[in-house]
């Protein structure tokens, strides 16, 4: 079957795949591209692993087409760190210990980082309904919500 | 010199600090390679048929359709995996739990797989497998299946475990008695005795990671496969055997894992991924869906649970008693044995008896999580204990520290205890804040105890040091939270070096000898005996090169913080070699540095834990909120205490989930109706508040640095907890977990009618 052609823009830079009518952008991003920073958690959109940011808008990248992504602006876990200096959010999920297995972590930090871009100061309760599409089996969230505190009120001061 | 596992307390460098792990950036860059991050050149797409049916006879299967399809490259069946086991009864279990052989025992068991060229090939090749099936009547439920006119789901079990040998074959593959004095005699002394029954629902491990691996078997009869395991080494012996390989030449890298808790410690696509590579000539990635997580893989066991306490006035238990039905799945296990050991193990009986009761169901096979079958037998217990407080009127804490086991008590499953937490967590629990912290209308607080015994186990760590002085550790226990950074604490502490000079990483079952799995909360606790053992067996090296360096002896030269230093007057003008110094030499004075470590790690110190919770129920509907949660528990020592707090923390939640919400639902058909994050809905974010903990530090006298293992008692508590908690905010005992709204509604609707 011809594939479709996309033309988009990930993490800045100008991107061009074909991909089958049926594939999601998930699965062009990992297979197609090689950016397997986006997981599978389950493929309908429940645990939030895919995240992307789609044009300044946090979406599963499980339920998005890949051919859906012409002409759009695709953020990824891989476009946070700029060269070898880590993102607020990336430094300090480390510093608070915010991920234990790590799967559901890239999914957490494009959330989180949308979640600021709209909110630079929430509460807690506003981050805690905020993170609550993705999942996290591990930590309790405890430590995920600190980071994404500390995060904030360091950006704040930026 | 024969390494001492002795606990010797002293002043810590390393240990205790909260370093970042070293496998961090990674893991915030995107970078990490988990199960199905990993690509081979010519890589095939591998997918599993499942069985529609509960229970059902597969008559024939035909894949002449799926074979001609093109890009299909293979297709197997249970005939590719031919039976290897040699009359290994649990082996057979796993490959028939693989693929099916002559029945389908659950709603999701393999029936046939397939290798094509891409994942939509594969899917339309599953659709043309025409399988004919002959339904057979199933059962779901633990207490169904135990009655005598229950579908029976082996004809070949006989209850094990009985005085006499049954003649006819049971649903009851084992019972298994615990205890000591005598019960009967106890209940006669008790001036109040409480009797419960109790039931849990099945709940999945709920790991994030799908099961996947990419396998790859060359025409030589060597393979690879790469796999998010928690035991690599275990999964290439199963992998092995049932593919009929020799061990060696199987070499299984585990990749990094996303969350196992249990879950995987056991091979259910690999073996099928191994097959479908060698038949089809090419690599094979397999990565399950999470409906198939749900429907073929974990769970815990549902189960159903009598319990019965008698104490005296003056608080003493005078005999406690339990009878523990637990779920299986449809192949035995020890899961009934395991939660009858662990009942009654925070308590010091003089009477006591316990009796676990393991029951097959058409269920998918039961697998570890988290502390497997304690937390079910924990929150029957402990909710019989806050019943029996309350009836002496005694307050529940103080209840369990007047019966609360101690050193020199001889525990209710047989072993005699040293030196235990549980007496220190009650304590710790009895004085802090948020018991005397007031409590609104709606709201009531719960706490419970927790014990989970820790496992040890075969162990063996590389350590290697390069000529920069920079410190390779290549340990063999999967890392599933945090432990390359701790056993890089150990070995910077031991060495006397720096953290930062260190990197462990998990060898693959090429580089190592064998490991047991990482489960038991074994990892750090295991890896950190072998890594200490390692850094001596190093040192005494580094000592021996020194005194090469030197030209003296090398009983004059010892190891001090990082260096080695001469002693003795005679070489007081001798200053101290670094690491680093002896390290550049090492090509002069006898070639690489190394310390190597195998060894059994006895005696994982036993764990305990209690908890406290406030719940809030909404009386018009019977929704709950979860206001505030603490965990104490005892670590023996924290090597990366935030790393222990994680650990504390994460068991809580899966508990908060299992107590609250989470259950498999089976419909009449045998059919699990909840298998996606959908539906079958696990705490997030906004459900939880923060968790705090308290550390305690009891040292495990079996352990250089006193570490007891710290992963899995943290979900013991918390079913009990939050249960007491509900059922004293309702003004009504709950029995019956999840509690979940409809479940406490109903319970308030029944107290206000009676």
């Amino acid at each position: 079957m011809a594939g479709i052609a996309v033309s988009t823009t990930i993490n800045g830079d100008n991107i061009e795949y074909l991909c089958q009518p049926d594939e999601t952008l998930l699965d062009v991003l990992r297979d197609r591209l090689g950016l397997t920073g986006a997981k599978e958690g389950c493929g309908t959109g429940d645990c939030g692993a895919c995240s992307i940011i789609l044009d300044n808008r946090l979406v599963c990248s499980c339920l998005v087409l890949g051919a859906e992504a012409e002409g759009r602006r695709i953020e990824t876990v891989e476009g946070m760190a700029h060269g070898d200096q880590l993102h607020t959010l990336q430094q300090k999920f480390l510093e608070h210990a915010a991920l234990q297995c790590g799967i559901c972590t890239p999914g957490f930090l494009i959330a989180a980082k949308d979640l600021l871009a709209k909110n630079p100061d929430p509460t807690e309760e506003e981050i805690r309904f905020g993170l609550a599409g993705n999942l996290c089996r591990c930590t309790g969230y405890d430590k995920i919500v600190r980071a994404v505190q500390d995060a904030a009120h360091v950006m704040k001061g930026a | 010199m024969n390494f001492d596992p002795r606990f010797s307390g002293r002043k810590f460098a390393s240990v205790g600090t909260r370093p970042i792990r070293p496998d961090g950036v990674d893991k915030v860059t995107g970078r990490a390679r988990y199960g199905a991050d990993f690509n081979m050149a010519g890589q095939l797409v591998g997918r599993v048929l499942r069985s529609p049916h509960a229970h059902a006879k597969i008559l024939k299967i035909d894949t002449s359709k799926a074979e001609k399809l093109a890009g299909v490259k293979a297709v197997i069946t249970a005939k590719d995996l031919p039976d290897l086991t040699g009359g290994d009864a649990a082996m057979y279990d796993i490959l028939d739990n693989c693929m099916a052989r002559t029945k389908a025992l659950y709603d999701g068991h393999a029936v046939a797989a397939v290798a094509a060229i891409d994942a939509r090939t594969a899917r339309q090749a599953l659709k043309l497998i025409e399988v004919e099936y002959e339904i057979l009547p199933h059962v779901t439920d633990v207490d169904e299946a135990m009655q005598h006119h229950a579908p029976l789901i082996n004809d070949t079990i006989f209850t094990e475990g009985l005085e006499e040998k049954p003649v006819k074959p049971s649903n009851v593959t084992k019972r298994s008695q615990f205890g000591h004095g005598d019960v009967h005699q106890g209940f006669g002394h008790a001036d109040f005795i409480v009797e419960r029954s109790f039931k849990t629902e099945q709940t999945h491990q709920g790991y994030i990671e799908p099961h996947a691996c990419v396998a790859s078997v060359s025409s030589d009869g060597t393979a690879e496969l790469w796999v998010c395991t928690q035991g690599h080494f275990v999964y290439r012996q199963h992998c092995a055997q049932l593919l009929g390989m020799e061990a060696s030449k199987l070499r299984v890298t585990s990749s990094e894992i996303g969350g196992g808790f249990g879950g995987k410690t056991h091979v259910w696509a690999e073996p099928v991924a191994l097959a479908l590579s060698r038949k089809a000539g090419r690599p094979v990635k397999l990565v399950m869906t999470r409906d198939e997580v749900f429907r073929a893989s974990g769970p815990t066991s549902a189960t159903s649970i009598d319990v019965k306490i008698g104490a005296r006035k003056d608080g003493t238990i005078t005999a406690a008693e339990a009878t523990l039905r637990y779920s299986a799945g449809p192949y035995a296990g020890s899961w009934a044995e395991i939660g009858a050991m662990t009942a009654f193990a925070c308590y010091k009986l003089d009477n006591v008896k316990t009796v676990g009761y393991e029951v097959l169901v058409n269920r998918p096979k039961t697998a570890a999580y988290r502390a497997p079958s304690a937390p079910m037998a924990a929150f029957a217990v402990e909710s019989a204990v806050d019943e029996l407080a309350k009836e002496l009127g005694m307050d529940p804490v103080d209840f369990r520290i007047k019966n609360a086991a101690q050193e020199g008590t001889r525990s209710s499953y047989g072993p005699v205890y040293g030196p235990i937490g549980i007496g220190p967590t009650l304590e710790a629990v009895k004085n802090h804040p948020h018991m005397k912290a007031p409590l609104k209308k709606n709201q009531g607080r719960g706490m419970a105890c927790g014990f989970w015994f820790n496992f040890g186990g075969q162990t063996c760590v590389d350590l290697n040091i390069g000529m920069d002085g920079s410190v390779s550790l290549a340990v063999g226990t999967v890392d599933v939270g945090g432990s390359r950074a701790s056993l890089s604490l150990v070995a910077a502490e031991e060495l006397g070096i720096d953290y930062a000079q260190l990197k462990a990483v998990v060898a693959d079952t090429s580089s190592l000898g064998y490991n047991d799995m990482t489960d038991g909360s074994r990892g750090t606790f295991s890896s950190s005996m072998a890594t200490i053992s390692a850094a001596r067996n190093a040192i005494k090296i580094l000592r021996e090169r020194a005194a090469q360096m030197w030209d003296i002896s090398v009983d004059d030269v010892v190891w001090e913080q990082g260096h080695a230093v001469a002693k003795g007057d005679k070489h007081g003008n001798l200053g101290k070699l670094s690491l680093k110094e002896i390290a550049a030499e090492s090509g002069k004075t006898g070639g690489p540095i190394a310390g190597h470590s195998e060894l059994v790690a006895d005696g994982a110190g036993v764990s305990f834990a209690t908890h406290i919770c406030d719940i809030e129920v909404d009386p018009e509907t019977g929704s709950t909120r979860v206001i505030r949660y603490t965990v104490v528990q005892d670590a023996g020592k924290a090597v990366h205490p935030t790393y222990v707090e994680g650990q504390y923390q994460g068991g809580a939640a899966q508990g908060i989930g299992w107590a609250l919400n989470e259950e498999y639902i089976y419909g009449k058909d045998g059919r699990l109706q909840n298998a996606g994050f959908l539906d079958y809905r696990i705490p997030v974010c906004s459900d939880l508040p923060m968790i705090d903990t308290q550390i305690l530090e009891i040292p495990n006298p079996n352990h250089p640095y006193g570490v007891r293992g710290v992963g899995e008692t943290s979900i013991v508590p918390p079913l009990a907890a939050i249960a007491n908690a509900v059922s004293n905010a309702a003004g009504v005992r709950m029995t019956h977990i999840p509690m979940s709204p409809p479940r406490i509604l109903a319970a308030i609707e029944a107290e206000r009618g009676g």
